[in-house]
């Protein structure tokens, strides 16, 4: 067992065994839903099944029904595209990156963290696809050999990076948690009383057993798994920045984008794992589990990021002005004081101010100020992205081409579906599967649990 | 305590002794003597952000060609002389980088602009520039040694490191070091102030003065952060707050010491290096810009600050691994085992790839995007200084990645210390060739100053960091992850 200093504060709080830790995991997925949950589940479906209707009115009648305009080709959908991808960082990071550093204080989290990054990825897959317009003919962005002459990919096109990188993302993160998966199946599996529960929970658990050299593929896999995912964290929202900056587009390239889109991305991907698991936390009492330590760890990697992203901000705002270049200049200038002023502003308030409030250790342990934080964050994320895309684009060479752009009904309905079927996924995922990869976090009870850390340090202290 | 060995003191001193004289040869040739001086080709600098530039890359071999295209292309729009200037480049090996873009803008009203404008690149002679170039290489990358323990020393108190904690005394001895090398760097920037020098483009002669003949309109416009207080300015401030963050942690982690058992000052420490960390954040970009950057004062690139540093702290990291390796093996450090070198060496693995991410974003972001103002940057570098910029990128990354990408590797001592040469090589010119294009231009080479300034350096780095080590006993007994790092197996 791993020796654990006793300045570190516990991360299983309470006298917690083995035996609790299954029940308290187990929980919420053998007892029925709340009323909380069903009314939330059908709020969500409302605007999910909302959201279909707005896909199927673009299919049926075409991108026209959107609010784009000939300056302004790319405005709602690929603002939301990289928002949602943005928010599918975090969950990779904390399951694979945080593996490798040895953070102990991920197990509690990253189940849930996971499941949040491949549904926000399943969102963010849709602007696209849809964008496309003809969704049948979509397995064209595929290099699949094929009859249609010389019809082919543009390996140039970052775009068609983009397919590779996510669907490699979707992929390998879709494996990564079903992996840490499958003992906890088989922990539900276990103990079900219901012959179809079990039956199901028997195929979703691979026939785990729980012996020595289970664990040992286990452990070996998921080592394997961390460092093939930690690239991807950097690789999926590098390959999205150079949808912008290999083009020629004052305020679109600019080299810092590839780091900096993804230190914004764990920025507002740790701010929605915060959201979700702040709720859950309280709905499904895992108070002792994901404690006020994980919220702040969580926030000081909000306020880490949130001042990496705040930095690369001011650089560019600097190196606009130290490069000379007037258009550069402009597209600055116009960011800050042109018509989308409020945007620009929106975004700086809650991206780089906001998040300061976590140096003081007060607030970031509150948990209503950290709700309230992480909502303001990810708003700011959105402005973000939509100051990026359309303040660049809205001012065409031509001043005879300047344009606005304003969503229309069908683009707000998409977009408000693409949260509503978010949330359906994660609320079933909350009924149904494990919430807290309960196999990995009794590891780490012996040495870091509250009770079992006070017997050490009194063991410590007899033989001294 | 730990004593540098006699054999090793002397032969520091020996690298010191030959490095002085090997600066002291590079310093008193005469290059303009042996260069023939009519200098540098010229740099016709017409309006070139405004408008439709083009970009003639007359430089290395191929000048004559790509002047050809040029010629041909724009052949009634460049104005006679221009052309006259621009051909006579590839007879001129030492002239700067920026002197082999022959810019001609082809605007009408630019044009016109442009003849009246045109000046005679500008007149201080590159070739004089090699012996303190080759000093700024030198002192550059030591000075990431230095800059980069300090950064990882903050990070092991603010992210609560374990492992490390029977480390930081090295970490410490190495962060000291920073202050040398800062003060070379003030000395080398207050000398082209002065203009002994002229490395920094933008502190040559009437640069920012329109009425000078070397009047550069691009240049000027920067004059607001590139002037000589305000960067005299910028420099004291790293020392300031650099070695004052070193100074500050190595002060309060001799003062633990001295505490009664189970005592410490860990809490502010962290606090420390929580502020030491947000200055650095800034500072680390701004010298970056400042120090390198401005050297090709007409390029710029967003990136710049995170790339210099990933480097710097890459190279400090693979000169961390070396120096515990010499100590474990003399028995210095029995508490530290392959377990904590195997994390080590993780480290130099990872940031060796992500430097190469950094590297590559922003070559192929400039690759790609192909504007002249900013891929110039690569003409001089991927023209003349080719070889050793693809050679540079396979020590930094290949090598390593090979080398160490086994769990076992990372565990071998011979394994990381032939990774570790190779990295560091590949650090130093990677350091070269950022400074030497826009400083020397063609009249680069290994001499006599760049040899000697870094046996200087690695003498005086050696003296300097072994004094340190045994100024304090190798182990920070107070330190509360200490029982962690003891204990540490992975």
């Amino acid at each position: 067992m791993h020796y654990e200093s006793p300045v570190r504060e516990p991360l299983v709080l309470g006298n917690k065994t083995y035996h609790d830790i299954t029940l308290d995991v187990v929980r919420p997925v053998e007892s029925t839903a709340p009323k909380a949950w069903w009314i939330a589940f059908s709020i969500a479906l409302a605007m999910f099944l909302w959201g279909v209707g707005a896909i199927l009115w673009t299919i049926a009648n075409g991108i026209g029904s959107w609010g784009l305009n000939k300056t302004v080709g790319w405005a709602w959908d690929i603002t939301n595209f990289v928002w949602w991808v943005g928010i599918g960082h975090a969950g990779t990071l904390i399951s694979a990156v945080l593996l490798l550093f040895r953070q102990k204080w991920r197990m509690s989290i990253n189940r849930s963290a996971e499941a949040m990054t491949i549904f926000s990825v399943i969102q963010a897959g849709l602007f696209p696809v849809i964008h496309m317009g003809r969704v049948w003919v979509a397995y064209f962005v595929l290099p699949i050999p094929n009859q249609f002459g010389s019809l082919w990919v543009n390996f140039n096109s970052p775009l068609l990076w983009d397919v590779f990188a996510l669907s490699t993302y979707l992929s390998v993160s879709t494996v990564f948690w079903y992996v840490g998966l499958i003992p906890d199946f088989a922990m539900i599996r276990d103990r079900a009383i219901n012959p179809i529960q079990k039956h199901i929970y028997r195929i979703l658990s691979f026939g785990w057993g729980g012996k020595a050299k289970h664990w040992q593929r286990f452990e070996e896999v998921s080592l394997v798994l961390a460092g093939l995912a930690t690239p991807l964290v950097l690789s999926v929202h590098t390959i999205v920045s150079m949808d912008f900056a290999t083009s020629v587009i004052p305020g679109w390239h600019t080299t810092i984008f590839p780091p900096y889109f993804v230190a914004g991305a764990i920025f507002s991907g740790f701010a929605m794992v915060q959201t979700l698991l702040i709720i859950v936390r309280k709905l499904f009492k895992m108070e002792d589990y994901i404690t006020i330590q994980h919220i702040e760890m969580m926030n000081i990697i909000i306020m880490v990021t949130g001042s990496i992203v705040g930095v690369a901000y001011i650089t560019e705002l600097f190196i606009a002005y130290y490069s000379g270049v007037e258009y550069e200049q402009y597209a600055f200038l116009n960011r800050a004081t042109g018509p989308y002023w409020w945007a620009y502003w929106s975004m700086m308030t809650c991206n780089v101010f906001s998040p300061q409030f976590m140096w003081s250790k007060k607030l970031r342990t509150n948990l209503v100020f950290t709700f309230i934080i992480s909502i303001v964050v990810n708003i700011g994320m959105w402005f973000e992205r939509f100051v990026i895309i359309v303040t660049s684009l809205h001012r065409d060479y031509l001043p005879s081409s300047w344009a606005m752009f304003s969503p229309s009904s069908i683009d707000i309905a998409f977009y408000m579906g693409t949260i509503g079927f978010f949330f359906v996924l994660f609320l079933l995922y909350a009924r149904t599967f494990p919430v807290i990869a309960q196999a990995e976090l009794k590891t780490i009870l012996k040495s870091s649990g509250e009770s079992q850390k006070k017997h050490h340090t009194e063991d410590d202290h007899a033989h001294h | 305590m730990f004593v540098l060995p006699r054999n090793v003191k002397f032969l520091a001193y020996a690298l010191v002794l030959a490095g002085a004289v090997g600066l002291a040869i590079g310093f008193t040739q005469d290059p303009v003597a042996e260069a023939g001086h009519d200098a540098h080709g010229t740099a016709a600098v017409a309006d070139h952000h405004n408008d439709h530039a083009a970009v003639a890359d007359a430089h290395g071999d191929h000048a004559v060609d790509a002047h050809a295209d040029t010629a041909g292309a724009h052949a009634e729009e460049v104005p006679a002389d221009t052309a006259v200037h621009a051909a006579g480049a590839p007879t001129d090996h030492h002239g700067p980088s920026e002197s082999h873009e022959a810019v001609a803008a082809h605007g009408d009203a630019h044009t016109a602009h442009g003849d009246a404008e045109m000046h005679d690149a500008h007149h201080v002679d590159q070739s004089g520039n090699r012996p303190w170039s080759a000093l700024l290489v030198n002192s550059i990358f030591f000075l990431s040694l230095g800059i980069g323990a300090t950064f990882f020393l903050a990070i092991q108190y603010v992210a609560q490191v374990g492992w490390s904690a029977g480390l930081t005394r090295v970490f410490e001895a190495v962060s000291l070091w920073v202050i040398v090398p800062l003060l070379v760097i003030l000395v080398i920037a207050i000398a082209g102030l002065n203009h002994v020098h002229g490395i920094w483009h933008w502190m040559h002669e009437g640069i920012m003065d329109v009425n000078s003949p070397n009047y550069d309109e691009i240049i000027a416009g920067k004059s607001g952060y590139l002037n000589g207080p305000f960067f005299i300015a910028r420099l004291v401030a790293y020392i300031v707050i650099w070695f004052g963050g070193a100074y500050l942690l190595r002060k309060n982690s001799l003062a633990e010491d001295a505490l009664p058992k189970g005592q410490n000052l860990w809490k502010k420490q962290r606090s420390l290096s929580a502020v030491f960390l947000v200055l650095y954040a800034v500072t680390s970009s701004t010298s970056a810009w400042d120090i390198i950057m401005s050297i090709d004062a007409h390029w710029y690139s967003t990136l710049f600050g995170w790339y210099t540093f990933a480097g710097m702290f890459v190279t400090s990291i693979v000169a961390l691994n070396l120096i515990v390796i010499y100590l474990r093996l003399g028995g210095h450090l029995p508490w530290i085992n392959a377990n904590h070198q195997h994390d080590l060496g993780k480290f130099m693995f990872a940031f060796s790839i992500f430097w190469t991410y950094l590297w590559f974003s922003q070559y192929m972001l400039i690759w790609y995007a192909n504007i002249p103002e900013e891929v110039t940057y690569y003409m001089a570098r991927f023209g003349e200084y080719k070889p050793y910029l693809i050679t540079m990128v396979v020590l930094n990354f290949l090598v390593p990645f090979l080398l160490l990408v086994s769990r076992d590797a990372k565990r071998i001592l011979g394994f990381i210390s032939l990774a570790s040469f190779f990295v560091l090589v590949g650090h130093w010119m990677d350091h070269y060739i950022m400074i030497m294009p826009g400083s020397v231009g063609m009249g680069y080479g290994f001499g006599a100053a760049e040899i000697g300034g870094f046996l200087f350096f690695s003498g005086l780095f050696i003296l300097v960091v072994g004094r340190n080590l045994g100024a304090a006993p190798l182990k920070q007994h107070n330190h509360p992850m200490l029982k962690e790092s003891e204990l540490f197996h992975q």
